[in-house]
C-alpha cells in the first residue's frame, strides 16, 4: 500500500528538511518577498523570485508575475484579479498543498483535490460609506470536493490537520503585526 | 521509587519541601479531582482498597493516600526540606536544602511537572483593572470579581473551571486552543477502562518515533471531570449552559483581546479524533469478544457559531477577570546541572537524564503513556531504579530487564 500511494510530495524530503531546521533559527528563519509596481488606475504589477532562506539568498527557478485590478464595475480596466481574490487564491492553494501532503504522509492516494472558496464582503466598509463595516472579508467558506482511497473521516482529518498547518490559514485567522515604510524619490 | 530503592537495598533520603503530598494539598483548586478512576490509584503492593473502584479521589483524599503509603512502605522522608540547588560535583550531586547539605551518587528528580503555571507572555499587558489569575492560584469562583470572566484554555482544567465559575453566576466567555476530547464513559465503563484495555496506556516511549513522542508527550490533559455523576464535560455540555466559546487568544492590543478564526477546525480536530478512538475501542471489542452494551458515544459534533467572536473590548466592563488555563510546567530553576534542551524541557531517554547518576520519574509519555498516572509509576520506577542499581555497580547490566 505505502509503496503505491504517490500524491507527487516528496514527504521524506519534507521530514528531513524539518529534522535539520528543528531548534536552528538561522537556517529555519525564512523571507518571502514581492515586488509591486503601479501600473495605471488600480492595475498594478506584482512579481515575486527572490526569497531568503536556509541562511542565504534563494531563487525561484524564474520571476512569476501578477496583474491586479478591478472589474469594469468597479470603473476599471480588469487586466487582472482583484487583491482580495489573490487572497483566496493564497489561501487555497495553501490549504491544496497541505491536502495533498498530509495525505502522502498518512499514505492516502487522492484522486481529485478540488477547493471553492467564497470571501464575503461588505463593500460599504472600503467605500467609506459605513464606518462600522470593516474593510476585510466579514468570512470566508472553503468548501473542498475530494475524491481518495479513504473514507469520509479521513479524508475531513486530511482537511482538518492542513488547515492547522497551514501559514495562510494562520495569517487569515490570527492578527499580524504590518509595518509599512515610505520613501520620497 | 523509594520502595523500588528499598526492595534493592540502596540506602537513600527522599526530599519533600512541605508534607507528604504537598501539591495535592496545598497547591490545587478546591474541586479538582483524580481524572482517573480509583482502581488506577496504586502504587507497588499497596492497591485501592475502598468501595468505589470507579469513583475518583480529591486531591485531599490522593496527599492522604500518598502519606500513608509512605508510612506502610517506611519511606525515608525528610519533610519540610526545600531543595535549592542540584549540581554535579567530581562523579557525585552536591545537594542544597532548607535543611542543610547531601552529596549522593545519584538523584532521581521527582518533582513533578505541575509546579509553575504556564501563562502566555502577553498576560502582563492585560490591564491593571482586570484581575488575572492562574490555576496555581484559583482555588474557588468566589476569589473572582462578579461579572464576566475569561477562562483561556480548553483542556481538563480550563473546562472544569469555566463549568464551576459560569455555574456560580459569572458568565464565562471561554477562549478554546487545540484539545483532545473523550467521553468519560463509553459502552458502560470509564474511558480509562477500555484506554487500559486496548492497551493504549501501556504504549512503550520506545516503540513510538520521534514525531509520535514529541507529540504526545505535549499533548494537554483531556477534556474530563471526575463526578460522582460520571458526566461528561465537554464544550457543548458549557455551551448549552450559556458559555460563550472563542478561539485561541492570540494577542492583547490595548484593551482589546484578539482571538484566532479558527476555533471550528481545532473542534473538527477533537471530534475527529475521539471519533477514532471510539471507533479503535470498537474494533477491539469484537476482535476479542468483549462483552459490551453497544456504541453509546451519543456523538454530537461540537456546536460552534458560524461566526464567534475575533475581539473583546475589556473597557465595556463584560469581562472582570480572566483565568488562565493554560497549562503548567516544571521548576527546574534549582537544577544547575546542564540538561535542559532550549525549550527549558529535560534531555532524557526513559527517565534516564543526560547527565550520569540523574533519573527522573512522572515526566509525560516518560516511559509510557500512562508514566503520569499514579499507577504508572510502579513500572517507571522499577526500570529506572533497575538502571540506578547498574550504575552504582549492584548489579550488571545482564540481569537489567529492559
Amino acid at each position: 500500500m505505502a509503496d503505491t500511494v504517490d500524491n507527487g510530495v516528496n514527504v521524506e524530503a519534507l521530514l528531513d528538511a524539518r529534522e535539520a531546521l528543528t531548534g536552528n533559527p538561522g537556517a529555519a528563519a525564512f523571507t518571502w518577498r514581492a515586488n509591486c509596481k503601479w501600473v495605471n488606475g488600480v492595475h498594478s504589477e506584482s512579481s515575486v523570485e527572490g526569497f531568503r532562506g536556509l541562511g542565504e539568498e534563494q531563487s525561484h527557478k524564474r520571476e512569476f508575475k501578477f496583474n491586479a485590478d478591478h472589474p469594469e464595475l468597479f470603473a476599471a480596466e480588469d487586466n487582472g484579479a482583484t487583491p482580495v481574490e489573490y487572497v483566496l487564491v493564497g489561501l487555497a492553494s495553501c490549504l491544496t498543498a497541505g491536502v495533498a501532503s498530509v495525505a502522502q504522509n498518512r499514505e492516502i492516494q487522492l484522486n481529485s483535490v478540488e477547493a471553492v472558496l467564497e470571501g464575503s464582503m461588505d463593500v460599504q466598509g472600503i467605500l467609506g460609506a459605513d464606518e462600522d463595516v470593516r474593510n476585510g472579508f466579514d468570512g470566508i467558506k472553503v468548501s473542498f470536493n475530494i475524491d481518495a482511497d479513504a473514507d469520509a473521516d479521513d479524508i475531513e482529518a486530511l482537511v482538518a490537520q492542513s488547515q492547522k498547518r497551514s501559514a495562510v490559514y494562520d495569517i487569515l485567522s490570527n492578527p499580524t503585526n504590518i509595518t509599512v515604510e515610505t520613501t520620497k524619490q | 521509587m523509594s520502595q523500588c530503592l528499598s526492595s534493592r537495598n540502596i540506602d537513600h533520603v527522599v526530599l519533600e519541601r512541605g508534607e507528604v503530598g504537598n501539591s495535592w494539598n496545598n497547591d490545587r483548586w478546591d474541586s479538582l479531582t483524580l481524572l482517573t478512576p480509583n482502581w488506577a490509584t496504586q502504587l507497588p503492593g499497596y492497591d485501592y482498597k475502598g468501595d468505589d473502584p470507579d469513583g475518583y479521589m480529591t486531591t485531599h483524599e490522593v496527599g492522604r493516600y500518598f502519606q500513608d503509603y509512605a508510612r506502610v512502605i517506611n519511606a525515608p522522608v525528610q519533610t519540610e526540606t526545600n531543595v535549592t540547588s542540584v549540581c554535579s560535583q567530581n562523579d557525585q550531586y552536591r545537594i542544597e536544602t532548607s535543611a542543610g547539605e547531601y552529596t549522593a551518587n545519584t538523584v532521581v528528580l521527582a518533582s513533578g511537572i505541575c509546579n509553575l503555571a504556564a501563562v502566555p507572555p502577553f498576560a502582563e499587558e492585560l490591564p491593571a483593572s482586570i484581575v488575572q489569575m492562574n490555576t496555581r492560584d484559583y482555588r474557588n469562583p468566589e476569589q473572582l470579581p462578579k461579572g464576566g470572566v475569561l477562562v483561556v484554555g480548553a483542556s481538563a482544567s480550563g473546562l472544569q473551571l469555566a463549568d464551576e465559575i459560569h455555574k456560580s453566576g459569572r458568565p464565562v466567555t471561554l477562549s478554546v486552543g487545540e484539545h483532545v476530547r473523550l467521553p468519560r464513559t463509553y459502552r458502560g465503563h470509564d474511558i480509562y477502562y477500555w484506554l487500559d484495555k486496548i492497551g493504549r496506556l501501556d504504549v512503550r516511549y520506545d516503540e513510538l518515533t520521534d514525531d509520535e513522542l514529541r507529540r504526545g508527550r505535549g499533548l494537554p490533559s483531556p477534556q474530563l471531570a471526575g463526578t460522582q455523576q460520571h458526566a461528561t464535560l465537554n464544550l457543548n455540555e458549557l455551551t448549552a449552559q450559556g458559555v460563550k466559546l472563542v478561539g485561541r487568544i492570540s494577542a492583547i492590543r490595548g484593551h482589546e483581546l484578539l482571538f484566532s478564526g479558527g476555533l471550528k477546525n481545532l473542534c473538527n480536530l477533537a471530534d475527529l479524533k475521539m471519533k477514532r478512538l471510539a471507533k479503535t475501542i470498537d474494533e477491539w471489542i469484537i476482535e476479542n469478544n468483549e462483552d459490551a452494551i453497544v456504541s453509546d458515544l451519543n456523538y454530537v459534533p461540537t456546536r460552534v457559531d458560524n461566526d464567534p467572536a475575533l475581539s473583546l473590548d475589556l473597557k465595556n466592563g463584560d469581562i472582570r477577570s480572566v483565568v488562565w488555563a493554560t497549562g503548567f510546567r516544571p521548576d527546574y530553576s534549582w537544577l544547575n546541572v546542564d540538561v535542559l534542551d532550549r525549550k527549558g524541557k529535560l534531555t532524557h531517554d526513559g527517565g534516564i537524564v543526560t547527565s550520569p547518576g540523574l533519573y527522573a520519574m512522572g515526566l509525560s509519555l516518560m516511559r509510557r503513556q500512562k508514566s503520569t498516572f499514579i499507577y504508572g509509576a510502579t513500572e517507571d520506577a522499577m526500570d529506572v531504579s533497575a538502571h540506578l542499581a547498574v550504575y552504582l555497580g549492584q548489579t550488571t547490566p545482564t540481569e537489567m530487564e529492559r
